[in-house]
């Protein structure tokens, strides 16, 4: 039995926090890179060159990407041999995510009841999933995610016999519906199949792949594909004001479904997509 | 070349502008988002008067990070509009010129700015530091128990925006979904054509 302490996963929940707030991960800067290269209008280039420049900047002076720092969704995935000491695996994590949105001179996102609406003041509590396997691994990803990309996530529940065509229809719609919301370029993650919170679930999951890498089935890898090239014709562009890139990729994460049941989840993630993962 | 601004705007400098204008402003501009104009707003339905008089001035959306040492504001980029569209009109009716956020406003508040004579901004959403680095001077003005939704006058130079929306009803967003697909009929074209 692997023993792993309290104090560790609070400390590499800090670490986590305090990278994804920081640094933008590098293929996101990659893909904005190339995105601006392949602009014509001046305003698209414009705006790219900013957020590439505040990505640098932020780096550099150690101050968060995005005033948004976001209620932090974290995935642990734990390995079934090992055992947690020294106290609350859950409030390891809060504590984590506590002490590095104070050190990192974040903002304070969370309201502590959904319709009293009173700060928290630590922005926590997180939003915690475990998936529990075999083995003795210990592995924690954040995704810190702001509210202009968040709330315009969507889901649905499409009949079987829509199949891809409805997919492909419910993916679009909820990209144009959000327009410059979402902070476009957007990474468009996509859940299919499950039930209604596993749509869901796998949508966030898709948003943690890195966008240079498509799915490993065939057929999923080509469905991202041709996403990309229609949610890019919207024309939407960088903010919603126009251009050639909507979106930088589309990643999509799928998992066994009901014979009855074709669910779909669309989360948008803006091009300050943060996230970050540590082993222990 | 970006035209400057600098509040108090003028009614003629406001009709003055066009959507896609490129804009750079200096002096004051009062940060306030969601829990901010609801408080706004219940004074208003009090009778009570607000904490700046809204004429002539400009409000940006926005909940920066708390500031750093040796920094004014910590990250202070644009939150979505769309949520304050409820509380703009009867901002607009009081005098209020301009806006600064990101994304599309509601038919309600794009029809009160074309009545009072207002224009909507867009900053670039996610671009915190760089737009922090723009902001000179930052001092609470009301509603401190609001945290980071505290309403406050800031102090800019070159703060950068265009006009997504002007006081004729121009509309970027707009124009860019009527527009939809022409970077996709060029496509389809190019695909044809291989
Ligand atoms: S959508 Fe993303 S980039 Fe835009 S303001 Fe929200 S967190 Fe920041």
């Amino acid at each position: 039995m692997r023993e792993i302490y309290y104090e560790q996963i609070k400390a590499a929940v800090k670490q986590c926090v305090l990278k994804a707030n920081l640094e933008l991960p590098e293929d996101i800067e990659a893909a904005l890179r190339v995105a601006w290269a392949g602009e014509d209008s001046e305003r698209a280039r414009g705006l790219l060159q900013i957020m590439l420049d505040n990505a640098e900047m932020a780096r550099q002076q150690r101050m968060a990407i995005c005033q948004d720092t976001g209620l932090v969704a974290v995935t642990i995935s734990i390995g079934q041999d090992v055992h947690i000491v020294g106290g609350d695996i859950n409030e390891a994590v809060n504590a984590g995510i506590r002490e590095g949105y104070q050190e990192g001179w974040f903002r304070k996102s969370v309201v502590t009841d959904p319709l009293e609406r009173v700060n928290s003041g630590d922005n926590t509590p997180a939003v915690i999933h475990y998936e529990l396997a075999a083995g003795d691994h210990f592995i924690i990803t954040v995704l810190p995610k702001g509210a202009g990309s968040e709330n315009m996530g969507q889901l649905t529940m499409l009949k079987p016999a829509q199949g891809w065509e409805g997919v492909r229809d419910f993916v679009v719609k909820v990209v144009k519906e959000a327009g410059g919301n979402a902070c476009p370029p957007v990474i468009v993650g996509v859940g299919i199949g499950g039930n209604m919170e596993m749509a869901s679930y796998l949508a966030k999951k898709a948003l943690l792949r890195p966008i240079n890498r498509r799915h490993n089935k065939p057929r999923l890898a080509q469905l991202e594909q041709e996403l990309l090239k229609m949610v890019n014709r919207l024309g939407l562009g960088p903010q919603g004001l126009g251009g050639a890139t909507t979106a930088l990729a589309v990643n999509i994460e799928s998992y066994p479904t009901h014979i009855a049941c074709l669910p779909v989840a669309v989360s948008l993630g803006c091009h300050a997509t943060r996230r970050s993962s540590c082993e222990l | 070349m970006a035209k400057r601004l600098k509040a108090p705007l003028t009614d003629d400098e406001v009709q003055s502008l066009r959507a896609g204008d490129e804009i750079l402003i200096d002096g004051c501009l009062y940060a306030a988002r969601d829990a901010a104009h609801k408080r706004m707003m219940a004074a208003l339905e009090q009778g009570q008067i607000l904490p700046f008089d809204p004429a002539g001035q400009i409000i940006y959306y926005v909940g920066p990070c708390p500031a750093p040492p040796g920094k004014v504001i910590g990250s202070a980029g644009p939150t979505t509009s769309g949520r304050m569209d409820a509380y703009t009109p009867a901002l607009l009716e009081r005098g209020l010129k301009a806006m600064i956020g990101k994304g599309d406003r509601s038919r309600e508040v794009i029809a009160a700015m074309q009545k009072y004579g207002a224009v909507y901004l867009a900053a670039v959403g996610g671009a915190g530091v760089y737009l922090a680095q723009r902001i000179v001077a930052a001092a609470p003005l009301a509603y401190p128990d609001l945290g980071p939704e505290a309403l406050l006058r800031l102090q800019v130079e070159s703060f950068p925006c265009v006009v997504a929306i002007d006081a004729h009803g121009n509309n970027i967003y707009e124009q860019v979904r009527l527009k939809l697909g022409s970077p996709a009929n060029k496509e389809e074209q190019d695909d044809k054509e291989q």
